[in-house]
């Protein structure tokens, strides 16, 4: 294999094992803050139990997000040194803004957020939950902005083939960036739903009777089954987005071949790009259209008229199927589980285990999305400007393999002990007591129920 | 467009300030902290949670300066990083092995059962070590002007030593500042060791740089800054010797002149520092490529600067507190 492929699957195994951790903190940290607020407001002390739980998750989550995040920053200029050179006069910016505006923050008040408790007032330690998770959020606000920009380029002028900015309103608002943005975010707002659900059904699971985790299952639950809809019908605006700009990418999705009016909707196929054709077709009829365009004989251009210009079509295809597939599941389960919540205040034992089942179930979900808006945009690296295989590095490829090797070797790791630490951290807290006799005396003054309703 | 009226080549100088700050702010401040990591006693487990302790609530930050420098490197040289991070692919990626284990270790140990802990610590010091170790190298192959010739990898192995005794020093330090008794008073014991290679390894340093290139050969002996410069390695000495005496007399009870080491410790870092930028500007690889050669478009290095002008003093500001908060010792390991 060549520098070019390795340096892609080095990427591409990067930017997968990197995009699990701001996943989950960008919403974890909006979540920290709910609790420190609610612990404010009502006094009770099972608040700050929920916060010192998922405090630890998140300081975890984000030391795996920061130094996956540090080896990516690396790769821009050694592995594509190609993108810099073109495309370095916009993307350069936006990432300096991004470690500017956000990842001091994020960095500095995580250390008031984790060990700062006892020493500082009591709302200088709100403050810096508050500031940690808008950081995060301004983090992937910047990140999202250059890849859109990736995406649907605007607000640059090339000269000799290297791309100026021009109006860096446009560029930074470009016309993909909402609606990535907005899904990103609720992406997040699910995959860390998820997790925390699944993670409290495990500890009710274990036997932990303890209030903490029904409160946080019960508040996980009931967000997801809020937000899914909302990603839904974010995700569905982002896709007329593409259909607007790159309609190839949507083509790949729905694998539609011909131009066609009245495009089926693809339940299942196996899409072969030798043959440029499907084999197994099972579909609803015009639902494609329908949803894209909707009109029942809206016209889809087929790939075929982008030949040569459309990324490869069975990851895209494949990817969108499971990322829709799960989607649905998350649906399904948080109203279910919302259902049983409110009528009954407790999850059947069966739908415990679903939820535990569900835990990750937002990193599947957000990985087969990147893999379709991301592969979707091959050849190119910038769309319609810079094609990918002229970005490459001329490093000797026996030097990738090598950094390939390792990263792979250390992720699977990481992963492996990512989880691990999680299971048992629930198991032990399983043994933790409840509350202590200070904050015992604290609770009889609180006057709001924590499990309200 | 604000600043329209700076010329790039100011632009250029900014720029390489701002890079100079960066790296200056990272070797100290993250410099301390791989210290302690590097210190960490293998064998022992008494020190260990105090030692941690003593950089939880800061290192995250102390990173983020490493992802400054090389986020500007990146933007503002874009030629200048790609040739550097490409030439030093190998090291890079160790050293960035290294951050991986020692970033994760930290979080990891303190959640672990105790059998599972030792692994994590063990990994929290190698990782440290390798780190340290990888950014020397690639210091002394940076110094030599990207060489990768046998004498060029010798003298930046020799750099890999100085600068992970230059680490441990200052580690050691910081451990003297923040800890008590018996930790404390290993922790002199470390600086004092730390003190006599670094101080070996200056001059060893010192001497082979006269050896590399002409001009800062003919810079140091011959022209009017000569003087200036050749003042500042005095100056470390002169430092370093103090600090010495102080050690021998440390710990005291009253606890008199813990700050002072730590203090030396950054002033000798800020001279060394000082000495290798005064050697080698207006060059961002040395004797290869200048700040003009490797500059990228002014209009994006004008519209960054806006934001680095009102955003560097906030981070700094905010810093400043976050030290101020946890001034004094270090409190007992519990994440709560």
């Amino acid at each position: 294999m060549d520098a070019f492929i390795l340096s892609r699957l080095q990427f591409a195994l990067n930017i997968s094992f990197h995009i699990l951790f701001p996943t989950i903190t960008i919403a974890l940290g909006w979540y920290l803050f709910y609790f420190k607020l609610r612990s404010n407001i009502s006094g009770h002390p099972v608040w700050m139990r929920m916060y010192r739980f998922w405090v630890r998750v998140f300081a975890l989550t984000f030391a795996l997000g920061v130094v996956s995040g540090v080896t990516m920053s690396f790769q821009f200029g050694t592995n594509w040194p190609g993108f810099m050179e073109k495309a370095g006069n916009v993307a350069g910016p936006l990432l300096g803004y991004e470690v500017l505006t956000a990842f001091f923050l994020e960095a500095t008040f995580l250390g008031i957020m984790l060990f700062g408790i006892r020493r500082v007032p009591n709302w200088l330690h709100t403050l810096s939950t508050l500031i940690v998770a808008f950081g995060t959020t301004v983090s992937a606000f910047w990140i999202l902005s250059l890849n859109s920009w990736m995406h649907t380029p605007q607000g640059h002028e090339i000269v000799d083939g290297v791309i100026y900015a021009k109006d860096w309103s446009e560029i930074i608002f470009n016309p993909s960036f909402p609606y990535r943005f907005a899904h990103m975010l609720l992406a997040s707002g699910l995959t860390a739903s998820f997790l925390i659900a699944g993670l409290s059904a495990y500890r009710i699971y274990r036997g932990d009777d303890k209030i903490a985790p029904k409160l946080a299952l019960k508040t996980a639950t009931y967000t997801a089954a809020v937000l899914i809809p909302l990603q839904i019908y974010a995700g569905d605006l982002h896709g007329l987005n593409t259909l607007e700009h790159q309609p190839q990418k949507v083509a790949a999705m729905e694998g539609v071949w011909e131009t066609e009016q009245g495009a089926p909707l693809l339940l299942f196929a196996i899409p072969d790009e030798e043959s440029r054709t499907n084999h197994f077709e099972i579909g609803i009829p015009r639902g494609a259209s329908l949803i894209l365009t909707h009109s029942l004989d809206g016209e889809i251009k087929g790939l075929n008229e982008f030949e040569g210009e459309h990324p490869p079509v069975a990851p895209v295809f494949y990817s969108f199927r499971i990322m829709v597939g799960m989607g649905m599941l998350m649906l399904v389960c948080a109203w279910v589980g919302s259902f049983y919540l409110y009528r009954k205040g407790a999850m059947p034992g069966w739908l415990t285990k679903v939820f535990m089942g569900m835990s990750f179930s937002g990193w599947i979900a957000t990985l087969a999305g990147w893999y379709v808006t991301e592969v979707g945009r091959q050849p190119y690296l910038v769309y319609g400007v810079l094609q990918t295989e002229d970005a490459v590095t001329g490093l000797p490829a026996g030097n990738v393999a090598f950094s390939l090797t390792l990263y792979a070797a250390i992720y699977a790791v990481l992963l492996f002990a990512y989880m691990g630490t999680l299971t048992l951290m629930c198991r032990r807290s399983v043994e933790i007591e409840e509350i202590t006799s200070e904050e015992r005396e604290k609770a009889k003054t609180s006057k709001i129920s924590p499990l309200g309703a | 467009m604000p600043f329209e009226s700076l010329s790039i080549e100011v632009l250029g100088d900014i720029y390489i300030g701002l890079l100079a700050l960066a790296v200056l702010l990272y070797a100290i401040l993250d410099g301390y902290d791989l210290g302690v990591g590097v210190l960490i006693p293998p064998r022992e487990e008494k020190f260990r949670d105090d030692m941690i302790a003593s950089i939880g609530p800061y290192w995250d930050a102390n990173e983020t300066w490493l992802v400054l420098a090389v986020g500007l490197l990146l933007f503002a040289f874009p030629d200048a990083h790609s040739e550097i991070l490409q030439t030093l692919y190998i090291p890079a990626t160790l050293m960035l092995l290294g951050l991986i284990l020692r970033g994760v270790s930290f979080d990891f140990r303190a959640k672990v059962a105790q059998v599972k802990k030792r692994r994590w610590d063990l990994s929290f010091k190698y990782g440290s070590l390798l780190t340290t170790l990888s950014q020397g190298y690639m210091l002394g192959i940076w110094v030599t002007g990207l060489r990768t010739d046998l004498w060029a990898q010798g003298f930046a192995l020799l750099a890999a030593f100085g600068l992970t005794a230059a680490y441990a020093f200052i580690g050691a330090c910081w451990l003297i500042l923040k800890s008590e008794s018996a930790l404390q008073e290993k922790a002199v014991y470390w600086a004092r060791r730390g003190l006599i290679v670094l101080s070996v390894g200056i001059v060893a340093v010192s001497v082979a740089n006269l050896t590399l290139h002409d001009d800062v050969r003919q810079m140091w002996l011959n022209s009017n800054w000569g003087f200036l410069l050749m003042a500042i390695p005095v100056a470390c000495f002169g430092l370093l010797s103090f600090c010495g005496v102080i050690l021998k007399r440390m710990p005291e009870t009253d606890g008199r002149g813990e700050k002072l080491p730590f203090i030396i410790a950054m002033t000798v870092f800020v001279l060394c520092f000082a000495a290798f930028g005064l050697s080698y500007y207006p060059f961002v690889v040395p004797g290869q490529m200048t700040i003009a050669d490797a500059i990228s478009d002014a209009n994006s290095l004008r519209f960054l600067l806006v934001g680095a002008i009102i955003v560097v003093p906030c981070i700094l500001a905010y810093t400043f507190m976050v030290y101020r908060i946890f001034a004094g010792k270090s409190e007992k390991l519990t994440y709560y």
